[in-house]
């Protein structure tokens, strides 16, 4: 070891780097490499992270539309089998979303490696940014994923595209920052897995991804508004369909509300240090 | 803030650390020179790594403050961290990564990237001979290569100031000898060096000067000489001409160790005579055929600030049981 290399000679810290010359733009660099690290980490698992939630929203598509294909229309002029594709390309975005942060956060703590982001100058900003980041971009794959392969079999037209990519982002951005919630709260992989088999699966399965607000009854309707995930899947299936159980600005409302509430939350924890920093 | 070029690498300043009822860190307070090579040594759970995780921002102090360069480790954490390299203790990797990926993307968490800092990573690899395997997982790699790897994670943005936490530990003799002269030369190029070990002979055969932490708080810092000279015994060594079969009364409690033909005294530096042990032997009726002597090392040092003992090895204990004339 120790070869004929040339020097490695230490840099002032103030003196004439890079790092200081362009202090604004190399702090943009530490975001954006952390933001490229979880790309590239569910990337390399595509199979486990992008391909298998298309396919189980596929399967839930199936099973969905064989079993109530007598079923009348839930909005009017749109059919069963259309009326679930954007509850399931929500709903895996939701889980993915939550998934991708918190698991990259519970991985990382538990492995140790977390320690080469917590040695770094990045900021708790954009700690916190970079994970929601990246699950927001494998929360948007895997909703491409699946209205790729749902237009083969049903007509999905797009009645409000911004709205579409409003719900989309704002949605998986919330779930992404309850992610880091849960990653950075959660000890060991079980405490996680309750906190996402308890909270997220049945959140996300209890708001109306199968079926309407108004075909509840009025005491589980009532009880649906206090979920904040059933105006994302309504807000977002208004995109597709120019059709909603709740009024969309409010339900962009309750959805961004909802955003900053848990962004917020993860923020404190993040710069607080919570079980990341003794 | 002090001159980063002039002040201490490392300035430390009543620094406490709790985790619930243990005061890990007992108001310590430190300065480490540039371009010293500092020993941080204690048995396990003195503090030394509470301590390194506060220079590193891992751990938050409950009081004091500590600074890297003149950069205060909490206010001004991004310029206290480019200037700070730490090699964990612990062999932790990422096991989705290849090794290149790995230097790259510690780059760019330091605002680095672009030609200047891939060739520089490709030096880094050369240096520790890992260029062959720069595309492997992390995963495949052995464990010598993976804390080598650590090490060039560590020096990614080339920081002033090198913080190894055990860097030699449970690694082979090859690997350890190899990883010794790498510091040496980080030394030598400039970089503050702070090497916490258990290896004792590693830390005398390096720093310049050392502290020893005993119970969170600092028992002894000073340089690896006047470290050396706290050492209160030193040991001679007899050869006699035929069988010791009695140890004269008055050396029978220096007596350390004992073979046929060879007696071993510890000898209290300053109280002790070399000439009247020998003066005892003789009147004793041995013939002294050799004598060799044995300064005191730095664990003698570090077990009496310590106040441990070692249990020694069969043979090395004081025998109450020896015949005295």
């Amino acid at each position: 070891m120790g070869g004929a290399v040339a020097g490695i000679a230490p840099r002032s810290p103030h003196a004439g780097t890079m790092v200081d010359r362009h202090q604004g733009q190399t702090e943009m660099t530490g975001f954006f490499t952390l933001l490229y690290k979880e790309l590239l980490r569910f990337s390399k698992v595509f199979f486990q992270t992008i391909f298998a939630p298309v396919v189980t929203a596929l399967l839930y598509l199936l099973v969905f539309a064989s079993a109530f294909k007598a079923r009348p229309d839930i909005l009017p002029g749109v059919p069963f089998v259309a009326f679930l594709v954007p509850g399931l390309m929500m709903m895996s975005m939701i889980q993915n979303a939550f998934a991708n942060s918190s698991s990259s956060l519970i991985q990382s703590k538990i492995a140790g490696n977390l320690i080469f982001i917590l040695l770094s100058p990045l900021s708790a900003g954009e700690f916190f940014l970079a994970f929601v980041a990246a699950s927001v971009v494998r929360a948007l794959c895997v909703a491409v994923g699946i209205y790729v392969a749902a237009v083969f079999f049903v007509a999905l037209p797009v009645h409000h595209p911004l709205y579409l990519a409003l719900f989309a982002i704002l949605g998986s951005a919330a779930l992404g920052a309850l992610g880091v919630i849960a990653g950075v709260w959660a000890e060991r992989f079980d405490q996680l897995a309750g906190f996402q088999n308890f909270v997220v699966v049945p959140l996300s399965f209890l708001s109306g991804v199968f079926y309407s607000l108004r075909d509840l009854p009025p005491f589980w309707r009532m009880m649906s508004r206090f979920n904040p995930l059933l105006y994302m899947i309504d807000g977002f299936r208004y995109g597709f369909f120019g059709q909603s159980d709740v009024s969309p600005p409010l339900s962009l409302a309750i959805v961004a509300a909802f955003c900053a509430l848990v962004s917020g939350l993860a923020m404190a924890l993040v710069g607080r240090g919570y079980r990341l920093r003794n | 803030m002090s001159d980063p070029d002039k002040g201490p690498a490392i300035e430390v300043a009543g620094v406490h650390k709790h985790f619930g009822r243990v005061h890990a860190v007992r108001g310590v307070d430190l300065a480490v020179r540039q371009g010293e090579f500092f020993g941080l040594l204690g048995p396990n759970g003195a503090g030394k790594s509470t301590l390194i995780n506060i220079l590193a921002g891992l751990t938050h102090p409950d009081q004091g403050r500590a600074a890297i360069c003149g950069y205060d480790v909490i206010a001004n954490y991004r310029k206290a961290r480019r200037a700070l390299g730490v090699v964990p203790q612990e062999v932790v990797f990422d096991p989705f990564f290849t090794v290149r990926e790995v230097l790259a993307i510690q780059a760019g968490y330091f605002g680095l990237k672009g030609p200047d800092n891939k060739a520089w990573r490709e030096e880094l690899l050369a240096a520790l001979m890992l260029t062959d395997k720069g595309d492997a997982n992390m995963r495949t790699l052995s464990g010598g290569m993976k804390r080598r790897v650590l090490i060039a994670q560590a020096l990614v943005h080339r920081p002033r100031v090198v913080i190894l936490d055990e860097p030699t530990a449970g690694v082979d003799v090859e690997l350890r000898a190899s990883l010794w002269v790498f510091i040496r030369r980080l030394h030598a190029e400039g970089h503050t060096i702070v090497l916490t070990t258990h290896y004792l002979e590693e830390a005398e055969a390096l720093c310049e000067r050392i502290a020893i932490m005993q119970g969170g708080g600092i028992a002894a810092l000073d340089t690896k000489e006047a470290m050396l000279r706290r050492a209160r015994s030193k040991t001679l060594r007899v050869t006699i001409a035929g069988p010791a079969a009695v140890i004269p009364p008055q050396l029978a409690l220096k007596l350390r160790k004992r073979t046929d033909t060879t007696l071993e005294f510890a000898l209290q530096q300053g109280s002790d005579s070399i000439p009247e042990v020998l003066d005892a032997l003789r009147a004793a009726g041995h013939v002294v055929t050799d004598i060799t002597t044995e300064q005191a090392n730095l664990e003698e040092v570090f077990l009496e600030l310590t106040h441990r003992r070692i249990s020694p090895p069969d043979g090395l204990s004081p025998d109450p049981a020896l015949p005295a004339a």
